[in-house]
């Protein structure tokens, strides 16, 4: 096998790990609805509606040093 | 309760946003002077022979595309992430003075290179490659201005009070890492002074003008992954992240779907660094690639559309906003351009299709219903989203904003009709032959059919730039006129009558 054999198989497997990495996110975010820190995915379109310096924060950073 | 400042610093916005309005004047004046040319050929010398190397198509044509790209649209995204950034990640860029500092530094370098360019062009001095024609040391004046602005990307991100990133800083990320790949790959480029002859003579060239690093087949490739992909991370990629923000904030709707969002974001990632071999069909590029550069291009529709159907029914139920105000409009166009652009690229990237429309007048129908309908429309409407908010002024005029709408839009389509028209004549003179194979037309036959839709398109490229030059006037009064605001609007920006 040459080189160009190898790219074109090489290609050829990354692009099917790519696709079914997609639909495997895909699917995860649709089975799960909520992320690792328990936000319902839609919660985030409040990070621009509500996006005065004053608002509290969807998510806060300081969460687990708070002053 | 930590300590919160105020409110945000606009003043490196506000800084772009001057650059976005100039730059647009001058590169759409540009645009219009060169539509004239192809549809009049004697303003190539309007100016009389001696001054004719500065005046004719050729000369200017790469000054256009590069004050649009680079001058308007750069400068644009640069505007939006300095309002957008601090407001999604709650933070005022203010409180880190380096910041402050590295913005301003970043503005001032930007004109510096931008004044390079358009003297450098002017003169003649290029590199010949479509989009990438400044010499070396201007490149690598572009490449500091980028550093900075990704420097304080990612230095506003470390400070954030929100954990989590919204969608459009995504895209902003991967429009600052897409265009950093792609500029460093495509400019490697050696010095002629370094060269030598096939005689063996050494330093007979200079030592600003450069070469390709790459030769033949090879730098086409390069070349054309680099210029369809600064489609992608130029006049896709972050224009999505401004819709993303403004069409919700401005509506007062939240986004349709957040996980559509997200899926397609990886899915325009995934796809569109692959579909720049259609620039190359029937070429000397591998057949392989070729295709390859097909598929991927009618696969983009799926991601593409997935953001713009997202925007679209964003509004759902609301579509009386759409019907009130100009400042929706403009984005719902927008959006809509932006779906009609990415159906149309997929069709002529098909090779019997491309057969037709490669070179002629069709591919720059289709660059300007994007450019003008989809970029242009998001970055004037994210402009008027800001002013109130940044000048704490109410928009100066909601009529001649909406009259604007109406020019633009009555503009953009006598532009692309034209051209489709046009293009599909030329692709079909083109290949027209005899029994025998001898060719039915000459070059000048095709010319001379064409000059009524040239001279069409010039006609409609002059009322986009009339409407631009009344965005440019009402974000002026805006801010020198403009009813003073007592307090932020939260979604639809207060206009005056
Ligand atoms: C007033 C509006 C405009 C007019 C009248 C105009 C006119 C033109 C003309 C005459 C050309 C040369 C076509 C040829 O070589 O046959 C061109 C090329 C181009 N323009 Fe514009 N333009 C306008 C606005 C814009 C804007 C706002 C953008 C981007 C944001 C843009 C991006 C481009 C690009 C990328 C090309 C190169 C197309 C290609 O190589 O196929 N234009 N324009």
């Amino acid at each position: 096998m040459n080189i160009a054999d190898l790219q074109a198989y090489g290609y050829f497997a990354i692009t099917v790990f790519m696709t079914v990495s997609l639909y495997a996110y895909i699917y995860h975010l649709y089975k799960n609805k909520k992320d690792a820190d328990g936000h319902d995915y839609e919660e985030y379109s409040n990070m621009a509606l509500h996006d005065d310096i004053g608002d509290t924060p969807v998510n806060p950073i300081s969460k687990d040093d708070k002053k | 309760m930590e300590n919160r400042p105020l409110g945000y610093d606009y003043t490196v916005a506000k800084m772009f946003m001057l650059t976005t309005i100039v730059l647009g004047i001058v590169g759409m004046l540009i645009g219009v002077i060169l539509a004239f040319e192809l549809a009049f050929p004697s303003i190539n010398t309007i100016l009389g022979s001696g001054l004719a190397e500065y005046t004719n198509f050729s000369r200017l044509r790469p000054l256009h595309t590069d004050a649009v790209i680079f001058g308007f649209t750069i400068s644009g995204v640069f505007a939006t992430w300095y309002y957008v950034g601090q407001r999604v990640l709650k933070v005022n860029m203010a409180e880190s003075p380096l910041l402050m500092f590295l913005g301003k530094l970043q503005f001032w370098l930007y004109v510096v290179t931008v004044a390079a360019v358009v003297v450098s062009l002017l003169a003649g001095v290029t590199t010949s490659k479509e989009y990438a024609e400044f010499e070396w040391p201007i490149d690598l004046a572009i490449v500091v201005v980028w550093v900075l602005f990704g420097v304080n990307m990612f230095g506003l991100i470390g400070m954030r009070r929100e954990k989590s990133l919204y969608i459009s800083v995504w895209y902003y990320i991967a429009t600052f890492l897409g265009i950093a790949m792609l500029y460093l790959f495509n400019n490697m480029e050696v010095p002629t002074m370094l060269a030598t002859s096939a005689a063996g003579e050494t330093g007979i060239g200079s030592w600003y003008h450069s070469v390709s690093m790459y030769a033949g087949t090879n730098d086409a490739l390069v070349q054309w992954w680099y210029g369809h992909n600064a489609v992608a991370f130029g006049f896709t990629v972050p224009i999505v992240a401004m819709i993303y923000y403004f069409l919700p904030k401005e509506s007062g709707q939240a986004i349709y779907s957040y996980k559509l969002s997200l899926l397609s974001f990886w899915g325009l990632m995934f796809v569109y660094l692959w579909a720049g071999g259609h620039h190359l069909l029937f070429s000397t590029v591998p057949d392989w690639m070729q295709t390859m550069g097909s598929i991927f291009s009618i696969v983009l529709i799926l991601p593409s559309w997935g953001s713009a159907i997202n925007m679209l029914l964003t509004m759902k139920g609301e579509w009386q906003q759409v019907a009130a105000s100009p400042l929706i409009k403009f984005m719902v166009l927008g959006s809509t351009f932006y779906m009609f652009s990415t159906l149309e690229g997929p069709i002529q990237a098909i090779k019997s299709v491309n057969a037709i429309a490669h070179f002629t007048d069709w591919i720059v129908g289709h660059v300007h219903d994007g450019v003008l309908g989809w970029v242009g429309f998001m970055i004037m409407a994210a402009l008027y989203h800001m002013a109130p908010r940044v000048f704490k002024r109410e928009i100066y005029s909601k009529s001649l904003m909406a009259s604007q709408f109406w020019i633009q839009t009555l503009g953009v389509v006598l532009y692309f009709t034209s051209m489709w028209i046009a293009g599909i004549t030329q692709g079909m003179m083109w290949r027209a032959h005899d029994e025998f194979g001898n060719l039915a037309y000459s070059f000048i036959d095709t010319v001379t059919v064409l000059h009524p839709y040239y001279a069409i398109r010039g006609v409609g490229g002059l009322l986009y730039l009339i409407g631009f030059l009344m965005f440019a006037y009402n974000i002026y009064k805006t801010m020198t006129a403009g009813k003073p605001l007592e307090k932020e609007p939260a979604n639809a920006s207060p206009m005056g009558a």
